[in-house]
């Protein structure tokens, strides 16, 4: 029976030794994912895609009441 | 369609969600179909012991590694744009999609950062059992993944298991069954995923046929294509099956879709399927849509029919039917539910009237009206046609459904064939001499692409103009926000999209051509 800390120190092994090893395309698409990440979450996120209703109005019951005029008011 | 096109926020709205879709539908039914070969191929490897399988494995694990990480994340884009673009819309389906999506989240990222990391970091470090199980929980945890997302998209046609509250202006789900066994869930499910195992199939077949016309890897190839060509012979017939029962779900749920599917005007008994045909434009009009007849038409007597009602000499509403309504057949016109939709609409404005005013028992009586099984039943399931000013506008682009729905099944059919040819020429082992059979495998490939995107467009095309049927049409879904900042982001995603996709493209030909480690 392992303890948890050898446990841990297994599983960080695993990743590390898959890491260290991986193959050129495993690295190439690594950095894609970074680069892809980086960009949606840190510039597209922030700069083109703020939540509306949360950006323009400040809790659940503002939203809910600019929502039903916009359901009620609508044609 | 191209008059029709205007620079509208809506319209630029929709072309933004349409584009990151049908990007991100690139990468998604590859992984869905290619996770489960990987774990046939794995299990062919752990129960003989035989090498070439495990080589076999490892070079398709690699294609569909590309494949999961450059697509992995793409959809989270659709969700920037409900919150940015379609907030009214968010707002009103808040909880019904919260649900499915936070458990779809909890799944994949359980499901990437352990499982995936043991298929491609496990080999000869954890056992060949455990590995193998690895292998088949990606494939399931894959798939059930997409369960959640297609149960939160079936929702928006079939909206059940909920209940509308007017002093938040949201939708409630007070049935988690019934959102997961919306017969409309069900069907698109066991649809969805099949086409997805039938273009990884083709893909299989395809990519081994490259390999054979070269004269390289020819085990590997043979092997892959008699997997690959079980496998999505299978898989090809479901999708057949399940589109049949699709259809049955949509004629009952969404008839003017499915009229719009077989450009069927006139209701009418002993309906036939239309095979093959050309719409020409008859001149006559419906309001401001145009009525198409079918022209060099190659029909199945009475199948369309029996399709829709298990009766060949079964009636199937026309459009003109569903619009004008037919009382002999208890068919609402589309005029009567504007009406319903605008007494449920007027039901809600006094609601807010009367919490502006701080009538409480009025907004005690008006809020109970949307918990009583007569007023939802009755009126506020047509809430959303009180926005129309003509019923016209409830009909779908008629040519773009009509063509893509019959592509797409026959490509369905042409899969079909290339499977049993695959196996036929593998058991015969005569794959190499039919090179003409290698070089239509290998074109298939985008047509495999295609057939699926085609699903999508008939789907999400033919629903218009609701993005929650009968409840909200997409213009009033829309964010107030300005028509430039979505033509902006709209670019912005093409150019990142298109940079992906050929990152995809480049390096899987590169790992294609120095194909497996020996």
């Amino acid at each position: 029976m392992r303890s948890p800390g050898e446990t841990i120190s297994m599983i960080f092994r695993f990743y590390y030794d898959g890491f260290r090893t991986m193959s050129w395309w495993g690295k190439r698409v690594w950095v894609i994912i970074l680069v892809k990440l980086f960009i949606m979450f840190l510039i597209l996120r922030i700069f083109f895609f703020p939540d509306f209703l949360k950006v323009n109005f400040s809790n659940d019951r503002e939203r809910g009441d600019y929502v039903l005029e916009q359901l009620t008011g609508n044609n | 369609m191209i008059e029709n096109f205007d620079l509208s926020l809506v319209n630029w709205s929709r072309a933004q969600f349409a584009l990151t879709a049908i990007y991100h539908w690139l990468f998604v039914p590859l992984t869905l179909g290619l996770s489960f070969i990987l774990a046939f191929m794995e299990t062919l490897y752990v129960r003989t012991g035989d090498e070439m399988w495990k080589k076999i494995t490892k070079f398709w694990m690699t294609l569909f590694g590309i494949n999961f990480a450059i697509g992995v994340a793409t959809g989270i884009i659709l969700e920037f744009e409900f919150g940015t673009n379609w907030s009214n819309y968010s707002w009103f389906v808040g909880d019904i999609f919260g649900a499915p999506l936070a458990v779809e989240g909890i799944m994949a990222f359980f499901l990437e950062s352990t499982f995936v990391a043991v298929m491609f970091f496990g080999w000869n470090k954890v056992s060949k059992k455990f590995h193998l199980a690895s292998t088949w929980l990606v494939a399931v945890g894959a798939n059930l993944s997409a369960l959640w997302i297609l149960v939160a998209n079936a929702w928006m046609e079939n909206p059940v298991g909920m209940v509308f509250n007017p002093d938040t202006a949201r939708n409630e789900m007070n049935s988690f069954s019934q959102v997961i066994f919306n017969p409309v869930a069900v069907d698109k499910f066991l649809h969805t995923v099949t086409s997805g195992f039938v273009l990884a199939s083709v893909f299989v077949i395809g990519i081994s046929s490259w390999f054979l016309i070269r004269k390289r890897e020819e085990m590997l190839a043979r092997k892959s294509i008699y997997i690959a060509g079980i496998f999505g012979l299978i898989s090809a017939l479901a999708v057949a099956f399940t589109g049949d029962t699709s259809a049955r779900t949509l004629a009952k749920v969404q008839p003017v879709k499915f009229a719009a599917m077989e450009a069927l005007y006139e209701g009418k008994t002993d309906a036939g399927l239309t095979v093959i045909g050309a719409l020409s434009d008859n001149g006559e009009r419906i309001g401001e849509k145009k009525v198409h007849d079918v022209k060099m038409k190659i029909e199945i007597p009475g199948l369309l029919s029996f399709m829709t009602t298990g009766r060949s000499d079964g009636y199937v509403p026309g459009l003109k039917d569903l619009i004008n309504g037919n009382p002999d057949r208890g068919i609402l016109s589309v005029a009567e539910m504007m009406e319903r939709g605008r007494y449920a609409r007027q039901v809600l404005t006094d609601y807010k009237v009367a919490k502006e005013l701080g009538d409480n028992d009025s907004m005690a009586t008006l809020a109970a009206k949307f918990e009583d099984t007569d007023f939802i039943e009755n009126y506020f399931r047509y809430f959303g046609y009180s926005y129309f000013e003509h019923p016209w506008q409830v009909i779908p682009s008629v040519p773009v459904i009509f063509y893509a729905f019959r592509v797409m099944v026959g490509l369905g059919f042409f899969f079909i064939l290339l499977f049993i040819l695959a196996i036929w020429f593998h058991r015969r082992r005569t794959l190499e001499r039919n090179r003409w059979f290698l070089w239509l495998a290998l074109f298939s490939i985008p047509l495999a692409y295609l057939a699926s995107e085609l699903g999508w467009i008939v789907t999400e095309m033919g629903r218009q103009p609701w993005i929650i049927q009968n409840l909200m049409p997409v213009n009033v879904a829309v964010s107030n926000i300005s028509a430039g900042a979505v033509q902006t982001t709209f670019w912005l995603f093409a150019v990142l999209f298109t940079a992906l996709l050929t990152a995809e493209i480049s390096i899987m030909v590169k790992q294609i051509k120095i194909g497996p480690k020996h």
